[in-house]
């Protein structure tokens, strides 16, 4: 049995032979199926589309097509090792999993296996320091920057003083969930409010426990940070118990579309931090109109089109493509390996003038990257969903994370994860 | 016609009872360890060891352990993520306190360690049976995991409660973290998994494993022979988390490196090595390799075909192969209840006889 499986399977995987060498292979982790699938779907969509419309109207970049080849983790673990390992192959640069905690498994191999990893607003925090992390790039923001900037928002509401005041998080109880805890409580120390940890276990449908809980403890703000289900239940319930609605913060990946909308009118005035725009007001959507979605060429046929999770697979598409250009200019040729993109990762300089080239003005902050920051300037802005419009809406500028408090705890971590893997600080 | 007893004569008792009595079989098996051993390793690049080899040996392994509490003495368990949990952090809390000991002792004992909260769990079982005893062991299972989310000791205080393999190396060889070569990952897996089928394979033909299985059959009928089902069915769940914690072990440090209790020992692993023992055939070594390679080979196989082959959209192939499976195990239940290994056994029943049937 096994060995016909496996003379079947070789057959296959023989079949599924890599693309051609003189593509630029950016192996694509998306997942589809299983809890975390109404978010991530949107995720691929916008991801898949940003490659699609740089490959039908400028012919990729460089010249060099570019492909995606999909690959389903069902944010889980093991298959997303499957997906790294069967697409690993020597032409791939870079990859962006979308997970977590398939992030902790990469970050290791990606070092060895020597590939970019992209991880933008979610992965390990302290892989911005690019002296310890040499492969892995998390800009624009990370976990630590949405908890300090969602903090800022809360003193700018209660007029620059939270002291005394109590503070639920309510997270994914996994590697994600967990990321902003340490900083919150440092957080905590610095401004004096009081940190209550309420963990939800994935995948987090059933969170009626958590939420009498925060009935019945009354915290003055939630920050959310969940992900697929968790998200619509927490606002849900947090809907339920009449919960103030713009006292509850969730971080950017709490908010999209597919969150609020189950909760109906209770969830208007949720806010959520982001730092991509969200909407098809944007001269690049006319660009994609044309020859992507009106050439029947988008991802699923485009039905998410503009929506939050969508346009941050948009970005984060985008910045690959901008380090892939600047690799490119680097290199002085079309093709590059995966080595010389993480060089055009840490020479990359997207400033507003580039974004509004792009055709997405104020889309999202401006990122220069050097061999030690890899994590860029970690803004953040808020914004707020609005039931009857069935739209989110800007409500901040983008605000800067508490350096202070952040950079120690930064060096701190990944001088830990130096010591137990062995690594040498780079950059001079 | 060539596979048959006649001619094949046996002049002790150590010969008539060993473990393949037919020369064919014997031939057979020594051909598969030769090939394993010395193709393989030769041959196998990593994919093939990361998502093909690895995992089927380790659950394999898994499945072994929970074959001997399940289908060798009758103990329905659901805590075999909490116990495979058990075995991974008790490796990485022995391997970051004494680095300079081999990963093999720590592995071996973090297998001892998993041996005694196994029996802990397993006390239960003397008072409790059946159904009521797979909710007692599913409350380890919860119990477990929440132990090591909430305690920051297990995980070393690190900041998203992941625990990470730091590389270690057997004979100069790494064989944890990310460089780790495709060979040596395997042929650690391969050592335990070979290692851990033989002992199973002599402990459950020994007096133990017939003490198990009297239990198994009828408690009381056993207990009236004399069996101790305190001792009987103690060392039942003893052994059997000895492996359960070893694959969990293996799991952690060869196969993913990183590891966060939730996601990679949550309820569903205690599940799916449930299915591959009832798949692979209740009682039988064999068929915990053949459950564990249905359900480890089939996904990746399926996955590879429609999306690799056919150029099916993933999210379709990956409902496409829920389904198949799904199917398939209903089908081969149907058809076959006793799993696996129940099939081998009728297919060789049949070439005994071929082609003369009559």
């Amino acid at each position: 049995m096994t060995l016909r499986f496996a003379s079947l399977a070789a057959a296959a995987v023989l079949m599924a032979a890599g693309p051609a060498m003189a593509d630029l292979v950016v192996p694509h982790l998306s997942y589809r199926t299983g809890p975390y699938a109404p978010n991530g779907t949107q995720y691929a969509d916008g991801f898949n589309d940003y490659f699609t419309l740089l490959n039908e109207r400028d012919g990729g970049i460089g010249g060099q097509k570019i492909l995606t080849p999909e690959c389903e983790t069902a944010y889980n673990t093991e298959k997303g090792v499957e997906c790294y390992e069967a697409t690993k192959g020597d032409a791939a640069l870079i990859y962006n999993p979308m997970s977590t905690g398939i992030t902790y498994q990469l970050i290791p191999k990606a070092g060895a296996d020597q590939k970019v990893l992209y991880t933008p607003g979610y992965g390990r925090t302290s892989a911005k320091n690019g002296k310890v992390f040499e492969w892995v790039f998390n800009a624009p923001a990370n976990y630590w920057d949405g908890a300090s900037v969602a903090v800022k928002h809360m003193l700018e509401q209660e007029g620059g003083d939270v002291n005394g005041k109590k503070i639920a998080l309510v997270y994914h109880n996994s590697a994600y969930g967990k990321e902003p805890i340490r900083t919150l409580q440092e957080l905590g120390e610095k401004h004096g409010f009081e940190l209550m940890e309420v963990p939800v276990d994935p995948p987090g449908q059933e969170q009626k426990s958590q939420w009498l809980q925060i009935r019945r403890e009354k915290p003055d703000y939630v920050i959310l940070y969940g992900w697929g289900v968790m998200n619509q239940a927490a606002i849900q319930e947090a809907a339920n118990i009449r919960f103030p609605m713009d006292h509850m913060i969730g971080i950017w990946w709490s908010g999209s579309e597919v969150d609020v909308q189950p909760a109906g009118a209770g969830a208007d005035g949720y806010k959520s931090l982001t730092f991509n725009g969200v909407g098809t007001d944007y001269p690049f959507y006319d660009d994609l109109k044309t020859h992507v979605i009106d050439a029947g060429k988008a991802s699923q046929g485009g039905q998410y089109v503009g929506s939050a999770v969508y346009s941050r697979g948009v970005y984060a598409a985008l910045i690959i493509g901008e380090a892939i250009r600047t690799a490119q200019e680097l290199a002085g040729s079309p093709e590059i390996d995966a080595a010389q993109l993480r060089d055009g990762f840490e020479a990359l300089n997207i400033t507003e003038e580039r974004m509004a080239e792009l055709g997405l003005p104020d889309f999202g902050q401006p990122i220069q990257l050097s061999c030690e920051n890899h994590g860029g300037a970690g803004m953040a802005r808020l914004q707020q969903w609005d039931a009857d419009e069935q739209k989110w809406s800007l409500i901040t500028d983008f605000m800067e994370p508490d350096a202070e408090v952040l950079a120690p705890l930064i060096e701190e971590d990944s001088a830990a994860y130096a010591q137990e893997a062995g690594i040498t600080p780079r950059c001079g | 016609m060539f596979y048959r007893e006649a001619g094949d004569f046996k002049t002790t008792y150590s010969d008539d009872s060993q473990t393949f009595p037919l020369q064919l079989d014997r031939m057979g098996y020594y051909a598969v360890l030769a090939v394993a051993f010395l193709v393989v390793p030769f041959v196998i690049d990593d994919y093939w060891a990361t998502s093909v080899m690895v995992p089927f040996l380790i659950y394999a392994i898994a499945t072994l352990g929970l074959n001997i509490l399940t289908g060798y003495a009758g103990q329905v368990s659901l805590g075999t993520g909490g116990f495979m949990a058990v075995g991974a952090y008790a490796t990485y809390k022995l391997t970051t306190s004494f680095p300079d000991i081999s990963i093999l002792i720590h592995i071996v004992l973090a297998g001892f360690i998993t041996a005694l909260v196994g029996m802990l769990f397993g006390l239960p079982s003397l008072r409790i049976k059946g159904f009521y005893l797979a909710v007692a062991t599913l409350a380890a299972q919860f119990f477990l995991v929440w132990l090591f989310n909430k305690v920051p000791w297990f995980y070393n205080y690190s900041a998203s409660g992941q625990i990470t393999m730091p590389e270690r190396t057997v004979l100069g060889q790494l064989v944890t973290g990310p460089s780790v070569s495709a060979p040596a990952k395997y042929l650690v897996c391969l050592v335990f998994a070979v290692a851990l089928a033989w002992l199973a394979r002599n402990l459950t033909r020994g007096m133990l494993g017939r003490q198990w299985m009297a239990i198994r059959d009828m408690d009381i009928a056993a207990e009236i022979i004399g069996v101790n089902p305190l001792k009987a069915k103690l060392t039942a769940f003893g052994v059997s988390s000895f492996l359960i914690g070893i694959a969990g072990a293996l799991f952690f440090a060869v196969y993913l490196g990183a590891a966060e209790v939730g996601e990679a020992f949550g309820i569903n692993k205690s599940f799916l090595v449930l299915f591959m023992v009832i798949i692979g055939g209740l009682g039988s070594i064999f068929g915990s390799f053949a459950g564990a390679a249905f359900l480890v080979l089939l996904p990746v196989f399926l996955k590879n075909v429609l999306v690799g082959g056919m150029g099916w959209p993933t999210d379709l192939a990956a409902h496409v192969e829920l389904m198949i499976v799904g199917a398939l195990i209903v089908f081969f239940l149907i058809v076959e209840p006793h799993g696996l290994a129940q099939l081998w056994r009728l297919t060789k029943e049949k070439l005994r006889l071929w082609p003369f049937p009559h």
